[in-house]
């Protein structure tokens, strides 16, 4: 993208030092031309001379910073001044350093040694008793479900599975809403028929398109994935297409369509970076609404299958159980991971965005 | 005004058409082990197809569209199947709507009371720690996975007030839980909402011309400011009347509240479709003459809405 915004976001200088400078930049070139003999145009040289003249009279200029921040160079850059500004926000910084922690353990959780298995049922090895319900001790760091399942093993093989599905969506939500929203807020003919059309979805509550979407297709992964996506692009698209209506025709647009600027240019160089902060807003939030989607369809008995450990599940399976004050830690496990990961990327995206906004920026 | 309300209700009619149309197609799609629930391995051929005949299902799709809607229109809704076969839906639908009915107007009034001087006050001290607070918590509330939250509403909220963790229609206690749940996520969106409208307006000229001319900070908050962050808050107050019919699917699940927001998910695992398309169609048409209401009632209330070529806005 186009890094460069500096022309508005350079710190105002005073006019009095404005003035200083101009008058310094007189004063220096009088003097160059009192050098040159007296007011006297200097003569071209010819060709030959150039080549006569000794290489040992020249050096190369060097870059000197304060020179150059005298012509209006700033090294602004968007995303480093994003980056800046969100790194300000103390609890966004914590935040991330502890969702990136966790995530990452999440994901390398079976490579560390004396890890069980998510879906092996522990027996005893002395009686051969099934392991159920064991509250959290030194072998089960979480303790068992109830047909004696590691459920630390568990807890993180759902967060795996859950963040998967939290990562697909969001993604495609991102892709689909953002391509759909271009085409809808840059065509025209196209503008018209695509409202009435939202109009006719955005009137049916989204919860009754995934419960519907999720009741036909049946439970598995990739299903799961497919109804959230089916409702998820369209809240993206409707956002862009209103940041591509308010910017569609301004001037700046203008000037590159005369200039012989490409439609697909204008969409991804003029109007893609001024929706940054919209589009990251959107797809971090759309993580922790996939999450608690999956709790939800679980919740109402269409989410995954059982034997397939996800945050929804185990949260269902311990929900069964929460009247057993002794069995209550295999709701409250998973439940704090899912609430962690959900808060965390919330309070991240509304950071992000904040951040993001060219306004924000010094 | 009066050709956009006409417009405006043609446009209702013909979405819930569409949207009823498309329900009813697509959940004729599905498999069809899903008609006969857990019993189907045991049927013979024969079975299925009196039993496919009897429900007229044997018929081409488009004729059990067209028996749909004219069923429809005589306010007939079909016989449940599996939930209590055989027994008509607006029946069961006229025994559940009542609970949830009480339930929700109830939560939604306490939530109004609650949660819009919450977000105008949060508005009027901006910055300061309590609105930080308020910030945060309704953050919380906002990204915690629905289910989870409730979950936790319920099992501590019960133990430390000693209330029961069950409904029952008689002892007005065990009503306390379920609507202070449902009150609670509600209170934080119309909290969060308020608070947006108002500092959106805040920044209005209007406010500075006012504040300017001298006009009262507290008169200036709640004659000026908060009038007209209240216009967008009405647009949802009708929607969020009618779907109090529909109750809240988790907590009426979670209290055991003989309600219809409970019923949906007991149909699902039933797998009762014609409950399950009553409920969805019901849901549906709540949410399209509760949009359609919200328009209009923003539309009386700010006479500024003109609604010409209210798609030209570019």
């Amino acid at each position: 993208m186009a890094a460069k915004k500096w022309l508005f976001n350079r710190p105002m200088r005073r006019i009095s030092e404005l003035d200083a400078h101009i008058q310094e930049g007189l004063a220096r070139e009088e003097a160059e031309r009192m050098r040159q003999g007296g007011g006297e145009e200097p003569s071209d040289l010819t060709s030959e001379e150039i080549a006569a003249l000794d290489p040992a009279l020249f050096a190369f200029a060097e870059f000197d910073e304060q020179e150059a921040e005298r012509v209006s160079y700033s090294n602004y850059s968007y995303w480093a001044s994003t980056f800046q500004n969100f790194w300000r926000n103390k609890v966004a910084r914590v935040l991330i350093i502890s969702l990136l922690v966790v995530l990452l353990f999440a994901f390398l959780q079976p490579l560390f040694p004396g890890q069980h298995d998510p879906v092996t049922i522990n027996n005893d090895p002395e009686t051969g008793i099934q392991l159920m319900n064991l509250a959290p001790c030194a072998e089960y760091w979480f303790g068992t479900n109830a047909i004696g399942q590691d459920l630390w093993a568990r807890v993180w093989a759902g967060t795996r599975v859950s963040v998967f599905i939290g990562l697909v969506v969001a993604l495609s939500d991102l892709v689909v809403g953002v391509i759909i929203g271009m085409i809808w807020g840059y065509v025209r003919k196209v503008d018209k028929v695509m409202t009435e059309v939202y109009n006719i979805i955005s009137n049916v509550p989204q919860t009754l398109i995934l419960i519907l979407v999720s009741y036909i297709l049946r439970p598995g992964i990739t299903t799961i994935i497919l109804s959230m996506c089916v409702v998820g692009w369209m809240a993206m698209a409707r956002f862009i297409r209103n940041q591509v209506v308010i910017f569609r025709d301004r001037d700046f647009n203008l000037a590159s369509r005369c200039l012989g600027t490409s439609t697909l240019r204008i969409m991804v160089k003029n109007l893609l970076p001024q929706m940054v902060s919209v589009i990251m807003l959107q797809t971090a939030l759309a993580i922790p609404g996939a999450i608690g989607d999956e709790v939800f369809l679980t919740y109402i008995g269409l989410g995954l299958p059982t034997s397939q450990a996800s945050l929804g599940n185990l949260v269902e399976d311990g929900r069964v159980l929460m009247m057993q004050k002794e069995l209550r830690y295999q709701l409250i496990f998973p439940a704090a991971v899912a609430a962690f990961i959900t808060i965390a990327f919330y309070i991240i995206g509304n950071a992000f965005s904040d951040a993001a906004d060219p306004k924000n920026h010094v | 005004m009066l050709g956009y309300i006409v417009k405006r209700t043609l446009g209702a009619i013909a979405s819930l058409f569409i949207v009823i149309t498309l329900i009813f197609l697509l959940l004729r799609m599905m498999p069809m082990e899903g008609y006969f629930g857990a019993e189907y391995d045991k049927l013979s051929e024969e079975t299925r197809a009196s039993l496919l005949a009897e429900k007229g299902l044997d018929k081409p799709i488009l004729v059990q569209l067209v028996d749909f809607y004219k069923n429809l229109l005589k306010g007939d809704l079909g016989k449940s199947w599996i939930y209590r076969p055989n027994y008509p839906i607006v029946k069961i639908l006229e025994s559940k709507i009542p609970y949830s009915l009480k339930i929700g107007l109830i939560s939604m009034a306490f939530s109004l009371v609650a949660g819009i001087p919450l977000g105008a006050m949060m508005a009027c001290f901006k910055g300061k720690l309590g609105d930080k607070i308020g910030t945060a918590f309704i953050a919380i509330v906002e990204a915690l996975p629905t289910a989870v939250l409730m979950l936790f509403v319920q099992l501590y909220f019960s133990s430390w007030f000693k209330l029961s963790l069950l409904f029952d229609k008689n002892r007005p206690s065990t009503w306390i839980l379920p609507i202070l749940s449902i009150s609670l996520l509600s209170i934080c969106t119309y909290a969060m909402w308020m608070r947006r409208y108002m500092i959106d307006n805040i920044n209005m000229d209007y406010v500075k011309l006012a504040r300017a001319k001298g006009v009262r900070s507290s008169r200036l908050m709640f004659r000026h400011i908060f009038k007209n962050a209240f216009v967008p808050m009405a647009q949802f107050l009708p929607g969020s009347v009618l779907s109090t019919i529909i109750g809240s699917i988790y907590v009426e699940h979670l209290y055991s509240i003989p309600g219809t927001g409970g019923l949906l998910i007991d149909v699902i695992q039933r797998q009762d479709n014609t409950m399950v398309q009553t409920l969805v169609l019901l849901y549906a048409a709540i949410g399209i003459i509760g949009m359609f209401l919200g328009d209009i009632l923003m539309a009386v209330l700010d006479p500024r809405i003109r609604f010409v070529k209210k798609g030209d806005d570019r």
